[in-house]
């Protein structure tokens, strides 16, 4: 019996009236643990019950505890027929099962009832007392924390990341069980909820318990996720990054100097910014407010180097393997190549893969550690300085699979299978690149009937090894840029890969910040912005959207049919999104995400990035039109006229974004004029066969454009699109990811929303293009609807824009949008950070240009063709191969120079990255000093308890942080699933009405979860799921959503106090008895 | 090709407060996306009509899901369905139980009953208020009335406690339920000329001092019923007119003190018998609920017309009623000065009040 759960129901308020005849209730509670139950007497006739019960307590493994929820029915006593429910709560209890996290949970829970919605609330108190237990074959896993925060959560240290973790638990959907038919739908939804709690439990503990196998003791980036299969079942999948995780200011013990951002720096060989970070605390150290603390005392030195393992020594030869991989012709990130070539006898295939896959785990001698190995990936999207070393470009696979049902649920191999290929994919890709992990790696599935695409992506990075369990990345495999002190500020844009054999034709220059590395001229990446990256300009969202119409089928030959259409979807997007890029004159996408969501008879891709010029590329060139050679001066005219809005909507645009890169003449770097010849052009995909497209000559000259060719109906149509792409208004920036470039000085003022549109196509014989049309249109609606709500809170920026796509039924298309509107202050806007920002950026490049030598001066043939679609990863571009060895020669004198110069250049980047940097630390340097960790939430508690009547303010963002705020205190994962239906569509206020009461009731939920456990904010909230099914002819509607975030007490950067904003007002209900 | 769903849901709340406007004054979604695109809103944010639809479809339907909160205000600030910051439900609930003057002066003093309720759509259509609005504004009234009818403590209190109200408002609603419980006679037309402020003030008066909370502050329905005993006492005024020395004392005490000091001195010299007698008169009925009913009908009647058809000037009425009031205490056979000054007190503020074009 390692633990006891006690539960206390205090009182009600609110109730609905349940006895018609004296308005009033004659209420009472069920407290619920596994298949403990007990009951609290009536408190008849008041809607504001005070049960102020005993003391309940369920004796309990922690397993259980782990899994099950604490479940709260509160009932109207009847004395004649059956007790009526009035509603329900499902207490997650895991946060108390860390020390570290909350203690109790004590507060006000809305009562929620699948049909009625919340009706009144409950105020409840939990406690738990675990026993120590040193079972070591114990299967519980209690104590390892859980983040949503797809970074290292502020106020901690990683000791160390041990990398990827994934599990998956699959069962039979109640919902489809026989038992349904006769039940009630109240009875089904909340069977349902319970059943995918208890799964969601399961799973977390059997992450948890890699986790401990591993030696971690928490878990990043946790992203779980269902999917609904239908008949075929229910999978609960989630996926990690395994870290030991130290906490910032947790003794004295800790060295409260070193924070997640400085250990890196001190890069035992040469880290450049190593002598600049010091002093960055000694400036920051008297602005941070609060009481002096002793740390201020601590000799600078400890800023000793973390207990990391030591650095491996690279060893070259061992990369044998990873060239053999590259020089394949296969290797392209052919996302499409796997999907098509599936297709065929999926069910057979299938089966063989799971075998192997099942024997390549059994062989896998010491299972975890191999694991984490065999898919070196993360789900982190933010990193401490100095962790990611170079980013080689978005990988991506999907699959298309045929469900069939889960016949053991305890043996979920097939579904693990599944993804294992996907996974192997992702891994042979980043190979591919040269780079030995995939970071900002996620997972998704969009299922239609018996057809599921499964998909998986992340960014190819090679990561410092320093940070990494030994073993963990195939280390040895890199080469020798590995111990090359980049600066911070595009050191991650420096190419991975090997130039001689490129995975796949780029345009190659030397980096354009500090003229030693070569660099892409375009990248495109599933991460955050790395906080050091030098920037020019502002970023913005930029969204690539396509319909497909797909004939109606079955089975295989639907699958067929859907694999068949994915590679040219990918293509497609991607070409949206690179002409979209480069009209605002950017050369970089970050937060990539590419959804394909299927539907009967269509499928919708959505790619979202926020795009941003990035100092250290090649300034992007333009677009060219190019027209039908005929000569027709009417038709010259028209695309005379295009090319002209073109290229003013890119002057536009420059202006807009303030891109001005410093100019480059073109003498001073190198580079001969590209010959029209070598122009890119941009083929329709869907026009030309696959083999066609292997041939395709995409290659981007240096300055040159883009050549879009107007000689069909489509074409038009794609410009036309990409100019009606609206930019946001004045005082408004946008972005998906967690911040923006250039704008640094928050308010605390945040607003988080949801907002949801679905769209009735009303003829069934819509054509691709006006498909096409409706769904850009779709989106672009859904921003101005945003800008013009939000525009009190201008200026400001949308970050974390979210979209989902769905195709909840034939002729439906749904758009789920979740962000947060920041607002940030204007006038300081003008000042310090940007300006200095660009005065360092200039002075960088004040240095010779020379040194940046004839980057594309030779086209030579790609090396290595293509064979399969081109992917929808890097820009295919012809290779302008350098001749790497007699280029050396030619510089073997200047490199003495070049050396020295990029001293100087370094000193100045550090500089930059310091005031970058010392933005970011000012949160968290404060946090050292602050003594308060301890005993915080109780104060927050108990003026909570006093004040009768208050409701705690909980802010939510999407982001890993609240801006103006630090976070003192993580309490644990929020990860909530609801269910509600409705058999009066109309009487509510029609599907609408329904679907905004919900999601207010969800909000209203997960703020009270967070309340109880004593916090007042959410971080790195999402909505993963919204799936909704309307009858509106039978006056019905079911809707399913499912929520995650992590609970937190954040105080004012300035205060010592949690900001405890409650919301007193006068009226006192004497029904809060919590103390 | 059709919006199907369309919501936006912010965690904390998202109110536009002109749009709360226009929905409490019952503009129809259409109708509200006209008047909001004649503001200009549009041009704010490079909006579009159906952006501009959409939010006001959104809102209303934030307000609606409000609207049950709204009617028991202290459950809005401890609910947890919507996140509203303190200020913001500050605002909500003031708007919400405004009214409109125009709308108020028909209902007053009405029974809040359903036959009145009946009539709503007269009263819009006079008012030009729409039905919509006149509804909230008459179920605000009612609830108010029903739930401090059985609320023991001062009127005012109660009602700023129990719906969070400003001062202004809730004494503004004490006058409704006063003159509601009361069925004072507002409608005529002589009356007409009044506002519902003028009424109001009057309320105030007579609750402060008319009412047993004037004297005992602990009772039910205290400042809703007048003080019976007042009522019987003021029968022992009739004294000043019946008793013909003492009504020529008074008049000559009046008429000293005034002389000299107005125009209208004539005037007031030969009315003082016709204006005594009219507000003694009043004084000594009011013991008939009937009479009560036409208490401001009465003041208007016997008083403010002969007045103002002397064209007396607000100041004359101000020197007369301090005279009038302060002489009596100097008549010696005159006993009850204190419920002398209790009725003239009131009787003064409100003619003066009322006194006005």
């Amino acid at each position: 019996m390692p633990g006891k759960l006690k539960a206390k129901i205090v009182a009600g308020r609110h109730l609905p009236v349940m006895d018609r005849a004296s308005d009033l209730t004659d209420a009472f509670v069920e407290v619920k643990f596994g298949n403990t139950t007990f009951k609290t007497d009536v408190f008849p006739k008041s809607l504001n019950p005070q049960w102020n019960s005993e003391w309940f307590k369920f004796e309990v493994d922690d397993e259980d505890l782990q899994d099950e929820p604490l479940q709260i029915t509160v009932l109207d006593h009847d004395t004649y027929s059956a007790n009526d429910a009035i509603g329900k709560v499902y207490i997650d209890i895991d946060p108390l099962l860390c020390t570290e996290a909350a203690s109790v949970i004590s507060g006000w829970f809305p009562i929620y009832d699948t049909i009625h919605g919340i009706r009144g609330e409950i105020n409840v108190l939990v406690k738990v007392e675990l026993f120590n237990d040193l079972n070591r074959f114990r299967q519980s896993s209690c104590g390892v924390k859980f983040f949503c925060t797809t970074s290292i959560p502020r106020g901690y240290r990683a000791a160390m990341v041990h990398g990827f973790v994934e599990e998956l638990v699959v069962n039979e959907d109640p919902e489809y069980q026989w038992i349904d038919r006769i039940r009630t739908p109240r009875a089904s939804n909340e069977a349902r909820q319970r059943l995918i709690s208890l799964m969601s439990g399961e799973l977390q503990r059997k992450i948890g318990l890699k986790v401990l196998e591993m030696g971690g003791n928490a878990v990043v980036g946790y992203l779980q996720c269902f999917d609904l299969e239908g008949e075929s079942g229910l999978v609960v999948r989630a996926i990690g990054t395994a870290c030991t995780l130290e906490k910032h200011s947790s003794g004295s013990l800790v060295n409260t100097h070193t924070h997640p951002n400085t250990a890196p720096a001190s890069n035992a060989c040469n880290s450049p910014s190593k002598d600049g970070k010091e002093p960055v605390f000694g400036e920051d150290l008297p602005s941070s407010s609060g009481p002096p603390t002793p740390f201020r005392n601590l000799p600078t030195s400890s800023s000793s180097p973390p207990p990391f393992s030591p650095c491996k020594p690279c060893s070259r030869q061992s990369s044998s393997s990873d060239t053999d991989l590259s020089l394949t012709p296969k290797t392209g990130m052919g996302s499409g190549g796997s999907a098509g070539k599936e297709a065929g006898p999926l069910k057979t295939l299938l089966r063989q893969q799971t075998q192997t896959a099942l024997e390549q785990r059994g062989a896998s001698s010491s299972g975890l550690l191999l694991n984490a190995r065999e898919f070196p990936f993360f789900t982190l999207t933010s990193f401490p300085p100095s962790f990611l070393v170079h980013v080689g470009g978005v990988v991506s696979a999907r699959s298309v699979k045929l469900l069939d049902r889960i016949h053991n649920p305890d043996e979920p191999e097939t579904r693990d299978a599944w993804w294992e290929e996907l996974r192997q994919e992702i891994k042979s890709h980043a190979k591919a690149l040269g780079c030995h992990a995939v970071v900002g790696y996620s997972e998704n599935t969009s299922i239609c009937e018996e057809v599921c695409i499964l998909s998986a992506s992340g960014t190819a990075a090679i990561l410092n090894p320093r940070y990494m369990r030994e073993g963990c990345l195939d280390i040895g495999s890199t080469d020798q840029r590995f111990d090359d002190p980049s600066p911070p500020s595009c050191g991650f844009c420096h190419i991975p890969y090997d130039e001689l054999n490129m995975p796949f034709p780029a345009q190659l220059t030397y980096c354009y910040n500090c003229r030693r590395q070569k660099v892409p001229d375009v990248l495109f990446t599933t991460i955050n912005l790395p906080a050091e990256a030098a920037v020019t300009g502002k970023g913005c969202l930029i969204q690539a959207r396509l319909c497909r119409l797909k004939k109606k089928a079955q089975g295989e030959v639907n699958a067929t049919a859907i694999s068949n259409l994915l590679p040219f979807m990918e293509y497609e997007l991607h070409t949206q999104l690179m002409n979209k890029l480069k009209l605002r004159s950017m050369n970089a996408l970050f937060g990539l995400h590419i959804q394909i969501s299927v539907g009967e008879n269509m499928l919708l891709g959505l790619a979202s990035a926020t795009g941003v010029y990035l100092t250290a590329l090649p300034a992007p060139g333009g677009i060219q039109i190019a027209g039908k050679a005929s000569g027709d001066l009417n038709n010259e005219q028209h695309v005379q006229s295009i090319q002209k809005r073109i290229n003013d909507t890119i002057a536009k645009n420059k202006e807009l974004y303030q891109i001005n890169p410093p100019e480059l003449t073109e003498e001073g770097v190198g580079s001969p004029i590209p010959e029209p010849r070598h122009r890119s052009r941009l083929f329709r995909s869907h026009s030309e066969s696959s083999d066609e497209v292997s041939e395709l000559d995409l290659s981007h000259g240096k300055k040159d454009a883009f050549v879009l060719e107007i000689d069909d109906t489509d074409a038009v149509e794609d410009i036309h699109s990409l100019l009606t792409d609206a930019s946001p208004p004045t005082g408004f920036y946008t972005c998906n990811t967690e911040t923006m470039p250039g704008i640094y000085n928050w308010t605390t003022a945040v607003q988080m929303f949801t907002s949801v549109r679905v769209l009735r196509l009303s003829n069934a014989n819509l054509s691709n293009q006006s498909l096409n049309k409706i769904f850009t249109d779709l989106c672009e609606n859904l921003l101005k609807s945003f800008y013009f709500k939000l525009r009190s809170n201008i200026p400001c920026c949308l970050c974390h824009l979210n979209f989902t796509v769905a195709v909840p039924e034939e002729e439906l298309i749904q758009v789920s949008v979740t962000a947060v509107a920041m607002t940030f202050d204007k006038d300081q806007n003008q000042e310090g950070f940007i300006t200095k920002g660009g005065n360092e950026t200039e002075e960088q490049l004040q240095f010779p240009l020379e040194l940046c030598a004839d980057s594309s001066s030779t086209n030579a043939q790609p090396s290595s063709k293509f064979s399969g679609v081109p992917e929808n990863t890097i820009v295919s571009s012809r290779a302008a191969s350098v001749d790497y060895g007699s280029f050396a020669d030619r510089c073997s004198t200047w490199l003495e120079l070049l050396r020295l110069k990029a001293n100087t250049i370094r000193r100045g980047s550090v500089k930059t990255s310091r005031r970058t940097q010392s933005l970011a630390h000012s949160v968290s340097s404060l946090e050292h000093c602050s003594p308060l960790t301890e005993g915080r939430p109780r104060s927050l508690r108990s003026s909570r308890s006093f004040g009768g009547s208050s409701v705690t303010m909980v802010k939510m963002t999407p982001l890993s942080f609240l801006p103006g705020t630090r976070i003192i205190k993580f309490l644990g994962i929020i990860n909530m699933f609801f269910i509600r239906e409705t058999t009066s569509l109309r009487e509510e206020g029609g599907v609408s009405g329904f679907l905004h009461t919900f999601i207010a009731e969800v909000f209203a939920m997960v703020r009270a979860h967070v309340a109880a456990l004593g916090g007042n904010a959410v971080v790195s909230y999402s909505m993963k799921d919204c799936v909704l099914m309307e009858n509106p002819n039978k006056n019905q509607a079911q809707c399913l959503i499912n929520v995650s975030g992590d609970a937190v007490i954040c105080v004012r950067e300035t205060d010592q106090e949690p900001m405890t904003s409650m919301t007193n007002i006068g009226q006192t209900c004497a029904a809060d008895g919590a103390t | 090709m059709a919006v199907e769903l369309d919501v936006f849901v912010g965690n904390t709340t998202i109110m536009d407060e002109e749009v709360y406007q226009l929905w409490l004054d019952g503009y129809t979604v259409n109708d509200a996306v006209k008047v909001r695109m004649a503001g200009g809103v549009l041009d704010e944010c490079e909006a579009n009509q159906d952006v501009l639809l959409s939010d006001t479809m959104d809102q209303y339907r934030t307000f609606q899901m409000c609207e049950r909160l709204l009617q028991s205000p202290a459950k809005l600030a401890n609910q947890l369905l919507f996140q509203i910051p303190p200020h913001r439900q500050t605002m909500l609930i003031e708007r919400y139980y405004a009214f409109d003057d125009v709308f108020v002066r028909e209902v007053l003093g009405k029974k809040l009953s359903k036959g009145t309720k009946k009539d709503l759509d007269d009263i819009s259509a006079k008012t030009g208020v729409t039905l919509k609005s006149c509804r909230r504004q008459f179920d605000n009234f009612k609830r108010v009335f029903k739930v401090v009818e059985e609320l023991k403590g001062p009127l005012v209190e109660n009602i700023r406690q129990h719906f969070l109200l400003s001062d202004k408002l809730a004494r503004d609603y004490a006058a409704i339920v006063f003159f509601a419980n009361n069925r004072f006679e507002t409608g005529k037309k002589k009356l007409q000329y009044l506002t519902f402020q003028d009424f109001a003030f009057c309320a105030g008066q007579l609750i402060n001092n008319w009412t047993v909370g004037a004297v005992d502050n602990m009772v039910e329905d205290m400042d809703v019923d007048l003080d019976k005993e007042f009522l019987q006492e003021l029968k022992e005024l009739k004294i000043l007119i019946t008793d013909k020395d003492l009504l020529d004392q008074h008049k000559s005490l009046v008429c000293t003190a005034l002389r000299g000091k107005t125009k209208a001195f004539a005037e007031m010299e030969a009315n003082f018998k016709n204006l005594s007698r009219g507000l003694v008169n009043i004084a000594t009925k009011l013991t008939n609920t009937k009479d009560v009913r036409d208490f401001f009908i009465d003041l208007v009647e016997k008083f403010i017309e002969p007045c103002r058809s002397d064209r007396w000037t607000p100041a004359d009425i101000k020197l007369y009623l301090t005279h009038y009031t302060n002489s009596a205490h100097i008549l010696d056979s005159f006993k009850h000065q204190a419920v002398w000054d209790r009725y003239m007190g009131v009787i003064k503020s409100c003619i003066y009040k009322m006194y006005h074009d």
